[in-house]
């Protein structure tokens, strides 16, 4: 073909600390992934392919949370190669399951797992990317869903912002019609504190919400545990169901110190 | 110009296609190799220390969270694990409904694997989206493939990557009849389309190299394992879940955050789909075992390389299981028994698709975990993995430097390596010392 073709975006994707299921998440779009990759360039993916493109790169997806001083300066290096910058998950948006040492001796965990602690070298934190880096646009959940990362890749490719809800748990619940584990049954949840992404998911197969997709904008963490102490529930469990996937976000990490003083 | 005599070094920096992160390091004087380095450079997560203190049943929502690409392995060793603490005897429809699941990870982590990470090494492409300029029907296949197991997920658990149905005691919900009746005529398609995918791995190139392995993997006498069975090896061993830690040994070496495995007085050894299809394949349906044939693989399989052809007659298996389990399914009456907190030690060990996964915990009297042990098949495997390399890239002394770290990566790509699982783990380098 003659015609001059249009320059196709560069996308990068990074991995910090995490379990590897959000960018995954790209390889599960079974139907759209032929489709996405004749639109952009994969110029960094290393789950996925052996080439690698040099940076600058349009479009940089983050994944995982930073605990290691390597980790530390590395995305000070991804930030600087990419126009935008985008966190996929939990662990890159809030920590992760790895946030759990925060409130831990670090070193003592090291000696847990470890034999020989003394080669092991990591931070006393898991922290978030936007902790160390300025970040464009935070993909919640643990997993992230594969529609909003779909839609996060096409309003980034045209330049508009990308349409992902901000409501709560709750309202996806009520649109699917399914009865409140909370009023019904008395059993905890995190619904009304937590954002909309999963599409209820756990209220739809008989259990409370956990938290995935992390504290919803004015989540009201204080009134959900005044309801859940007066179902029965103790402080302690109260702490433990705040620390989950998304601790060290803040509403979830306030809460859960506040269960865990009482 | 490199000839027989020179020293160099094989270094990638970062494995691709490949779960997770790590390094690969060879050195080389000539023909002999004097260095092999693995390095698991991922970071430590550090799971067996934040799961104290947890109370049980948030302990498979959180095992999940170790791998995004078989969150339901880690489910499945930990509920197992806690149910022998707790001693928890399941309805036999959860158990049906637990193997249903492990199917739709097995095809899922298989197809992705066979196509999408390994298949283009043995093409000569970088990746599966270069292939698929010139193999489109290949990636669609495994698009294809990948969808109908990881569908068997979402019906079963919500979601493919950390699903929330599985609990101590059985499921939060179980599937009604029709959902799963639905899915019938996509797994007969997934069937024939792993049967062609035996058919296309077999006429692959493969090195000439085998090992004298060590295959350890979990045995059933009914069927091909998967969520239970006691651990076996190909030198003798024959125990129960709970006797892993008295024959099974991790060491902490220092270019690795994970942990290296041997066996007790025998050293490394392999666990995976070489050492379940050699140490099972009775126990392979008629369909698997047909394929197996057709393809020429008869058990054991020494060479690594094969794996691919066999992780397929494992997806043969995964499908036509999948098929017969749904044909069977009656619910059952409750979703799941009631559990009742209390103290106790559990140990299980269950076959993720890139081998045996093992789970041991210490419950208090309140039901809160006091230890936890989790030994996933990475772990295992990262010694075999750098015996592996000992040998092989002895043989790749006269090959240019690029073509022989390409085969070095895809020799530890043979292990569908999970790194992230590993270091609760690969980069490929070779140097050559001066002779």
């Amino acid at each position: 073909m003659s015609s001059k073709t249009k320059r196709k975006p560069k996308i990068a994707v990074f991995k910090f600390a995490s379990c590897d299921g959000c960018q995954l998440s790209l390889l599960d779009a079974e139907d759209e992934l032929l489709a996405i990759v004749g639109e952009v360039e994969l110029a960094y993916f290393p789950e996925a392919t052996r080439a690698a493109l040099r940076g600058p790169y349009d479009i940089g997806l983050v994944e995982g949370s930073i605990t290691t001083h390597h980790d530390a300066q590395r995305i000070q290096q991804v930030r600087r190669q990419c126009k935008t910058l985008v966190t996929l998950g939990a662990c890159a948006t809030a920590g992760g399951i790895q946030a759990l040492r925060n409130w831990k001796d670090v070193d003592e965990f090291v000696r847990v797992v470890y034999a020989s602690p003394q080669f092991i070298s990591t931070l006393k934190l898991s922290t978030p990317i936007s902790e160390h880096v300025p970040v464009d646009f935070e993909l919640r959940g643990c997993p992230i869903s594969k529609a909003h990362l779909l839609e996060l890749l096409s309003a980034t490719l045209i330049g508009r912002k990308p349409n992902i809800p901000a409501h709560s748990v709750c309202l996806e619940c009520k649109r699917r019609g399914q009865v409140c584990v909370l009023v019904a049954r008395g059993e905890p949840c995190l619904g009304p504190v937590t954002q909309a992404g999963c599409g209820a998911l756990c209220p739809g197969f008989d259990r409370g919400c956990f938290g995935c997709f992390g504290p919803v904008a004015g989540a009201n963490t204080a009134a959900l545990t005044a309801q859940l102490l007066a179902l029965g529930q103790k402080d302690y469990q109260l702490a433990r169901l705040f620390r989950g996937f998304n601790a060290w976000s803040w509403p979830f990490r306030k809460a859960s110190e506040e269960c865990e003083k009482r | 110009m490199t000839t027989a005599s020179a020293s160099r070094t094989i270094r990638v920096e970062t494995l691709a296609r490949v779960e997770g992160e790590g390094a690969l390091y060879i050195k080389l004087a000539g023909e002999h190799v004097t260095d092999v380095k693995l390095s698991i450079y991922e970071p430590p997560r550090m799971f067996e220390a934040f799961l104290r203190g947890r109370h049980f049943s948030e302990v498979p929502d959180i095992t999940a969270r170790i791998c995004g690409i078989c969150p339901f392995a880690y489910q499945m060793s930990s509920v197992h694990a806690l149910e022998a603490a707790l001693g928890v005897t399941i309805d036999p429809a959860v158990r049906l409904l637990r193997r249903l699941f492990y199917c739709g990870e097995w095809i899922e982590s298989h197809a992705l694997h066979i196509y999408m990470l390994h298949a283009p090494d043995f093409l000569g492409f970088q990746d599966a989206v270069a292939m698929a300029a010139q193999h489109r029907e290949l990636v669609e296949r495994a698009l294809r493939l990948k969808k109908v197991g990881n569908t068997l997920m979402v019906v079963l658990g919500g979601r493919e990557i950390h699903p929330i149905s599985a609990t101590v005691g059985g499921f939060y919900k179980t599937p009604r009849k029709q959902q799963l009746t639905a899915l019938v005529p996509e797994l007969e398609w997934a069937l024939e389309a792993a049967l062609q995918t035996v058919e296309f791995t077999s006429k692959l190139e493969f090195p000439d190299f085998e090992q004298d392995y060590i295959f350890v993997a979990l045995h059933h006498p009914q069927e091909y394992p998967l969520n239970e069975g006691r651990i076996v090896s190909s030198s003798g061993l024959d125990i129960r879940a709970a006797e892993y830690e008295e024959h099974f040994v991790e060491s902490h070496v220092k270019h690795s955050n994970a942990l290296h495995s041997t066996l007790r007085g025998r050293g490394s050894y392999l666990v995976g789909p070489l050492a379940r299809f050699s140490l099972d394949y009775e126990q392979l349906p008629r369909e698997a075992q047909q394929a197996a044939v057709a393809a020429g693989l008869k058990p054991p399989v020494k060479n690594p390389f094969r794996s691919i052809v066999v992780r397929a007659v494992e997806l043969v298996f995964a499908c036509a299981e999948a098929l017969r389990l749904i044909r069977e399914y009656e619910p059952p009456a409750a979703s799941r028994v009631e559990v009742a907190a209390g103290p106790g030690v559990g140990h299980a060990a269950t076959e993720a698709p890139r081998g045996l996964l093992y789970h041991r915990y210490l419950l208090d009297d309140h039901g809160l975990v006091r230890a936890a042990k989790i030994v996933p098949p990475t772990a295992q495997n990262q010694k075999r993995i750098e015996d592996d390399l000992r040998e092989y890239a002895a043989r790749l002394s006269g090959w240019p430097l690029a073509d022989a770290t390409w085969k070095c990566e895809q020799a530890v790509r043979n292990y569908d390596p999970c790194i992230s699982c590993a270091t609760h783990f690969l980069k490929v380098t070779i140097e050559q010392e001066r002779p």
